[in-house]
């Protein structure tokens, strides 16, 4: 994964300069986006779901599923012991299987950055959670405090929250400040940048359209990665919210060049799930995003489900949860 | 106009919902004179996954519910039973033949079967449990407890004393069955799911699928994640019932192991059926704490 910012802004995001210069501007793009069907977009999804992966290709997918993972532990309860057992686990998920790769990142609360580093170095990155992470409500300085923290604790990636409260007020200005901010204090003193991942909480943001216009407001705002939920608010990720942040992302490498990531997050608990995803991005946004670099899942229980499916296609056999940690 | 016949749709029972199989595969039953009775749904390998998953989910409540309440759940489905009597007698003589008689006699012997049983929930751990006397200022004591998730192939000549005779031990003790019905004779197991379905037994505490015992045992036999398994229903094939105690090696089942030939159901089953799938738990236990 690029880790350094590129020095220029792609030329085809220059041409949007005008469209983030005022409120006025801003809310007339985001609002000019065409709407999204509600109906096609869940038949899409729904149709999508259906389609039957199976044999090599599966036993491909799931290995894929695996590298994408983001293995998140997000609670009160968080100990450093249990979160450096979340991070060896990270490195190999199943100890059984040499064969098995590692997850892509763990995603953690910033204090909790230097336990997981110390036990995955470089081969596993580590996401923080940023931004007065869940509800985002804190002042600016406080956010960006928060963001510098873990950025200096050693994060590979920065996950922040929007303040949905001033996107649905229509204070659009605001919220893409506050994430072009947040990216400026993502910046390392060596000039590198830890990834920035605009969490949306499309539980909250009420309709597709919303989600459609948040998905533009942060990647002309500079996000790395458009992350659909925290996981704390139902419903979380479901496929027809990633369909529209999945034609957003297509939609706006065509329009400017650059590729920007997806991660649905929360309430993706079985491999068929996370399977139905994968073929989705496949067929809306096209292979290039089938990647770990471009794609994610946000989960924890996932997991354990992909190397039980995993296991039963080395195996033969049907696993059970008996045979692998819980966490 | 004459009237047309609305005709049952014979499904499996999983979870506590009636679904049919996920293969979308279905077979005929014919009575014992080989006239068509119906179609019943032909269960696949991942009816059993799906069984398995719900069981597990049914056994941690199931097998903390108290003893006594089991039992009370028991005597309520052979209460159901009672009052659909005269359905059962018909299925049962329609798919093992022989005089109504006969078939009523299967019917109450089944009712009573599980009576019996009810009445063991709260005295098993009495009969085969124990206070141990030992050498030192230690209590200790061992109690029988469930063994888990139970794959149970049923008889596959006996349509419902067999069936209740095999299922009533393993639940009453606290465990969950992913039971697989005879396959020539399945209707009274899916008429006897209905009833387990309308008598405060839970959902996924008994899955009921109607199938090919020689086709998903193997598949029950080698799962990961079910923890015993009863083989009576392959009674009378030696190699097929050693491949499935070989694939049940894998994580250690318990395994009750097919008898040569079906028994006679109406004898008195002695304690073994309920024994084969408890576990016995010994703790020591400081005198004066």
């Amino acid at each position: 994964m690029p880790t350094t910012a590129p020095t220029d802004p792609a030329p085809g995001l220059t041409a949007y300069s005008e469209v983030t210069a005022s409120e006025a501007s801003l809310r007339r793009f985001l609002h000019g986006l065409p709407g999204v069907d509600q109906v096609g977009a869940e038949a899409r999804a729904a149709g999508l779901g259906t389609r039957s992966i199976k044999t090599t290709a599966k036993a491909w997918a799931l290995d894929l599923a695996i590298r994408m993972v983001d293995l998140t532990t997000l609670e009160g309860q968080d100990t450093p012991g249990k979160v450096r057992a979340l991070a060896s686990k990270a490195l190999r998920p199943d100890p059984a299987d040499p064969s098995c790769p590692s997850v892509a990142a763990v995603c953690v609360y910033g204090d909790l950055v230097g336990e997981v580093k110390a036990i995955v170095g470089d081969q596993v990155n580590v996401a923080a959670v940023a931004t007065a992470f869940p509800s985002g409500r804190a002042s600016m300085a406080v956010k960006l405090a928060d963001t510098r923290d873990a950025v200096a604790g050693g994060a590979d990636e920065i996950d922040m929250v929007i303040d949905r409260g001033a996107f649905l007020a229509g204070h659009y200005l605001q919220v893409f400040e506050e994430i072009v901010a947040t990216r400026e204090a993502c910046v390392r003193p060596d000039g590198s940048h830890a990834h920035l991942k605009v969490i949306f909480e499309t539980g909250e943001l009420q309709t597709y359209d919303n989600v459609r216009r948040a998905s533009w407001l942060a990647m002309l705002a500079g996000a790395d990665f458009i992350k659909t939920s925290t996981g704390k608010v139902q419903p979380a990720a479901t496929l027809p919210v990633t369909l529209v942040m999945l034609e957003a992302v297509r939609d706006f490498r065509e329009a400017t060049g650059v590729q920007i990531g997806v991660k649905p997050a929360g309430g993706i608990r079985t491999a068929k799930d996370a399977i139905k995803y994968l073929v989705m991005v496949n067929e809306v946004a096209g292979d290039d995003w089938l990647d770990p670099d471009w794609f994610r899942f946000g989960a924890s229980t996932l997991l354990n489900d992909l190397l039980m499916q995993r296991t039963k296609m080395t195996t033969g056999r049907y696993s059970g949860p008996d045979y692998f940690t819980l966490d | 106009m004459a009237r047309i016949d609305v005709r049952k749709t014979y499904k499996l029972y999983i979870g506590g919902a009636f679904p049919r199989s996920e293969s979308g595969y279905s077979y005929e039953v014919t009575d014992n004179k080989g006239k068509f009775v119906a179609n019943a749904s032909l269960a696949s390998r991942k009816d059993v996954r799906d069984a398995v998953v719900a069981a597990r989910k049914a056994f941690g409540p199931w097998s903390s519910r108290t003893a006594y309440n089991r039992g009370q759940i028991l005597y309520r489905i052979a209460e159901v039973m009672e009052d659909r009597r005269p359905q059962f007698e018909e299925a049962v003589r329609q798919s093992e033949g022989g005089s109504a008689a006969l078939a009523r006699g299967q019917v109450d012997a089944a009712v009573d079967r599980l009576v019996w049983y009810a009445g063991w929930a709260d005295k098993l751990a009495q009969v085969i449990g124990n206070a141990n006397p030992v050498a030192g200022p230690f209590f200790n004591h061992t109690a029988p407890e469930p063994t888990g998730v139970v794959g149970v192939l049923a008889p596959q000549e006996s349509s419902l004393l067999g069936l209740v005779s095999v299922v009533a031990p393993v639940i009453v003790t606290g465990n969950t069955a992913v039971v697989v019905s005879s396959y020539a004779r399945p209707l009274p197991a899916v008429t006897f799911s209905e009833v387990l379905a309308t008598s405060d037994v839970p959902g996924g505490v008994v899955n009921i699928l109607t199938g090919d015992a020689a086709a998903l045992g193997p598949w029950l036999a080698a799962h990961m994640d079910v923890n015993a398994i009863d083989l009576c229903g392959v009674a009378g094939s030696p190699e097929l019932a050693t491949s499935l105690e070989v694939a049940a090696a894998d994580n250690l089942k318990r395994v009750r192991r097919a008898p040569a030939a079906e028994p006679d159901w109406a004898l008195d089953p002695g304690l073994s059926p309920m024994t084969a799938f408890v576990e016995q738990k010994t703790v020591w236990h400081p005198i004066g704490i």
